[in-house]
């Protein structure tokens, strides 16, 4: 058992390396940020000095290990545009990310978990047809259109929420929360909607699905042979068995809701981690980049690791390694 | 389930609260990136410095120099190489301290010190003394008639505050560092700080004791600044009602924004010309007979009426009109003809046309990649086969500098409103520290000394005189394929009075309301 751990413990590590190589390999292409930095009255000597300084020059191998090393300190190094170092500029911005992600999982969690109920109970009811028709708009839709359309609807014509930022936020020392104002909650609707959108269809189709799948069990039939009300075998004896591969899921999307938060954060002018990256490519602002992708690999990396982990505890067959696993 | 939304969001929101007449809240592309006033050269991080500091002299909103922390200036008639300035008297800084001569100094010193990006600009200053507690004198290597274009964005801070919070020393951006004031200010200017969050919101009050009051009487209390990146969304805020006025309207929304009740968009020319550059050493574009048939190949005005919307003003030169040495007659673009073109083309034995490649930045300028698309296709009818290649400008601007293209699209402003600035950077052979921005290959001896020359030179009228003699030759040798001036646009409420600053600077001071 410790040893299945400590290997998926390395693969793990592994995978960040990888990560940060693949990034660095992609940093070559972004750009060169000395003219960003250095304005454009910058003497071509005072270009060169500072390409050297910065390490450009140097091989891609060194920018990499160099890069490694810090990083095992938890150096991520200083911002080429802010001068501020990075791992402070992400500790601010992380909980603006988080809370965001936060209420696009709830979002997308109960509405898509209540829809799915419904669709699958009232199956050729006319709303439930509506709500699986337009659910297929919200797959097929870009977020950044979903956004620009939420805008247009409820901050241009009905001027009812923000169309942009986190509104009033309480600042509790090692947290900015926008949970304790009206405008802060009223910020969070929108984009929060935007971006749960795609998770909540998919939760919808799939909580739809096991659902029927459910229903046709025999023990539903024995618990209607009982004559037991629509509402318990529905919701006692269906749902319960219906949410465990549903909750497997959410759980997997919750790493990209925040690694996905970019195109949101983007379009509703959200001041967390996703902005900041993008900011960061225009200005090939290589740190943030980095930083950036590592703490989105290291997410990933770890929830994979939990529910690798969680399958060992649910399955004692893979503890005693008396099945090959197929696929991951 | 969509009535559930709306009604929740329904209940959650209150009526949107009128904003108090006094306070502005301002919204564009990008934030400044440090309060330090000399650590950056940039437009975004001058325009919040102008609102919390104050230079010796200012531009006014039609770009005239006017005073500012000095009241006269002039050089000294007995020795030209030192300019005098007279320090308004009775100006304190936001923590009460006195503004003197001793500030200048200090100020001017600090921006030339390894780390400010602004030290270029001071780069002939060889000493700054204080004669009196209210004049100072400056003294360059050589007579510098350009001195004072170079002192609009040189912003004056307290000596005591900064040996008190130590940033004697300008905060060194590229070196990764970051000081006191990097994130707090004590300038002389109309608005003080109140709070800073880099990239989301920063907010200034009025200052109660600034000089300037009698003199611009804005009811400007309060000042929220917010950076909105997305223009969708920097448009749909003005549009709501959540911001008062923003920067950099997109061309295709301006009719939107003007047609909606209690909004309005004001327009100006912009310091910043547009065209495209050549290799004028090497291949095909190094003939002139070449680069003169691209010339009226290009449509300009078709480019201003599909392109640009109208949002553009066609040139014939690659000069602003803010500019010294700026005329109408320069400005005059060649008719489009394309039989003279093609005539061109044959007689330089490039009937059949040939091949070439556009470099062009796609998130720099306004609509920077459509024009190389129509520029592509205006090339093509005289046989000229271009390929297009569209890079982000951080991708863009280093290819171009070193030299790997031989046709490129370059926008140019003009921060100290003189021709020298265009030849210095853009027709100067390129090497050491002149002509780091002129990749063509043009380079013409007597063109560099006269440059050179300008920078001394203090008969205005010899200087005119020398500034038009190196227009002559650039034009005729064609070395820029120039297209157009770019036309700022201001969206703001019905009533807000506020002109449009040529260097895209709103100076908060000037505002007014109805």
């Amino acid at each position: 058992m410790l040893l299945i751990i400590l290997r998926r413990l390395g693969q793990s590590f592994l995978v960040l390396f990888l990560v940060a190589f693949v990034s660095f390999m992609i940093f070559r292409y972004v750009g060169n940020p000395v003219d960003n930095l250095l304005g454009q009255e910058a003497t071509n000597d005072r270009r060169d000095a500072l390409i050297e300084a910065l390490g450009l020059n140097d091989p891609l191998h060194v920018q990499y290990l160099s890069f490694v090393g810090r990083a095992l300190q938890f150096d991520f190094g200083i911002s080429y545009r802010t001068a501020q170092p990075v791992a402070d500029m992400i500790i601010q911005r992380l909980p603006a990310t988080l809370e965001l992600a936060l209420v696009s999982a709830i979002f997308a969690m109960f509405v898509g978990v209540v829809a799915g109920v419904y669709t699958a109970i009232n199956r050729r009811g006319f709303i439930a047809n509506s709500i699986l028709s337009s659910s297929l708009i919200g797959v097929s839709l870009p977020t950044f259109l979903i956004g620009v359309l939420l805008i247009w609807v409820f901050s241009v014509e009905l001027k009812w929420l923000p169309s942009f930022g986190r509104g009033d936020v309480v600042d509790l020392g090692f947290w900015t929360t926008g949970f304790l104002t009206v405008s802060g909650l009223k910020s969070l609707i929108l984009p929060g909607i935007t971006l749960g959108l795609y998770q909540m269809t998919l939760i919808m189709r799939l909580t739809r699905a096991e659902m029927l799948e459910v229903l046709r069990q025999d023990y539903i039939k024995f618990a209607r042979a009982r004559g037991l009300q629509d509402r318990t075998v529905y919701f006692g004896h269906a749902l319960k068995n219906t949410l465990v591969p549903v909750i497997t899921i959410a759980g997997l999307q919750l790493g990209s809701i925040v690694a996905f938060a970019i195109i949101t954060e983007t379009v509703f002018q959200w001041p967390g981690v996703g902005l900041m990256f993008i900011n960061a490519v225009y200005f090939v602002d290589i740190p943030v980049m980095s930083a950036y992708l590592l703490l989105v690999g290291t997410l990933f990396v770890l929830i994979n690791l939990i529910v690798d982990l969680l399958y060992l505890v649910i399955d004692p067959r893979l503890r005693d390694g008396q099945l090959k696993r197929t696929g991951g | 389930m969509l009535r559930l939304i709306l009604l929740s969001a329904a209940a959650l929101s209150v009526t949107a609260s009128a904003a108090s007449a006094e306070t502005i809240r301002w919204a564009r592309a990008g934030d400044s990136i440090t309060l330090d006033p000399h650590a950056q050269n940039e437009g975004p991080t001058h325009a919040l410095a102008h609102q919390m500091y104050d230079g010796l002299l200012q531009r006014d909103m039609s770009g005239a120099i006017i005073a500012s922390l000095a009241t006269e200036w002039a050089a000294l008639a007995e020795n030209p190489n030192v300019w005098r300035f007279k320090l308004r008297e009775g100006v304190t800084f936001h923590d009460g301290a006195a503004f003197d001569s001793e500030d200048v100094v200090f100020s001017l010193n600090r921006a030339k010190q390894e780390g400010s990006e602004m030290q270029e600009l001071l780069a002939s200053v060889v000493d700054v003394r204080a004669v009196d507690a209210y004049t100072v004198d400056m003294e360059t290597a050589g007579a510098n008639p350009l001195m004072i274009n170079n002192l609009t964005n040189m912003f004056m801070m307290d000596k005591g505050w900064a040996e008190a919070n130590d940033v004697v020393m300008p905060q060194n951006v590229t070196a990764g560092e970051t000081n006191y004031a990097t994130m707090n200010t004590n300038g002389t200017g109309a608005f003080m700080l109140v709070s800073r969050s880099v990239d989301e919101k920063t907010v200034l009050k009025a200052n109660p004791n600034y000089w300037g009051k009698d003199l611009y009487p804005t009811e400007v209390s309060e000042i929220i600044y917010t950076p909105i990146q997305s223009s969708a969304t920097r448009v749909a805020a003005l549009l709501s009602g959540e911001v008062d006025i923003i920067q950099d309207v997109p061309v295709q929304d301006l009719g939107r924004v003007a047609a909606t009740d209690g909004l309005k968009v004001v327009t100006a020319a912009q310091n910043r010309v547009i065209f495209f550059g050549v290799d004028n050493a090497e291949g095909p574009t190094s003939d002139v007979r070449v680069r003169r048939a691209m010339n009226i190949a290009i449509n300009r005005d078709a480019i201003k009426q599909i392109v640009m919307r109208d949002q553009s003003d066609p040139t014939g030169v690659i000069m602003p009109p803010f500019v010294n040495g700026w005329t109408s007659a320069l400005n005059e673009f060649p008719a489009y003809d394309l039989d003279a073109a093609k005539a061109l083309m044959a007689d330089a034995g490039y009937a059949d046309g040939f091949d070439l490649t556009l470099n062009c930045p796609n998130d720099r300028y306004i609509n920077d990649e459509a024009i190389c698309q129509a520029a592509v296709g205006m090339m093509g009818q005289i046989g000229i086969d271009v390929t297009l290649d569209a890079k982000p400008k951080a991708q863009h601007f280093p290819y171009i500098k070193e030299g790997n293209s031989d046709f490129w699209m370059l926008g140019w402003g003009v921060p100290t409103f003189d021709s020298h600035y265009i030849f210095n950077y853009l027709l100067h052979t390129n090497g050491g520290s002149r002509g780091s921005w002129n990749p063509t290959g043009f380079s013409n001896a007597d063109v560099d000394d006269m440059i050179v020359s300008l920078e001394s030179e203090t008969d205005l009228a010899a200087r005119d005189a020398t500034i038009a003699k190196i227009w002559e030759i650039v034009q005729a040798e064609q070395v820029h394929l120039p297209i157009h001036n770019q036309v700022l646009n201001w969206g703001m409420k019905g009533g807000i009075n506020f002109d449009v600053q040529p260097e895209d600077q709103p100076h908060f001071q000037f505002l007014t309301f109805n």
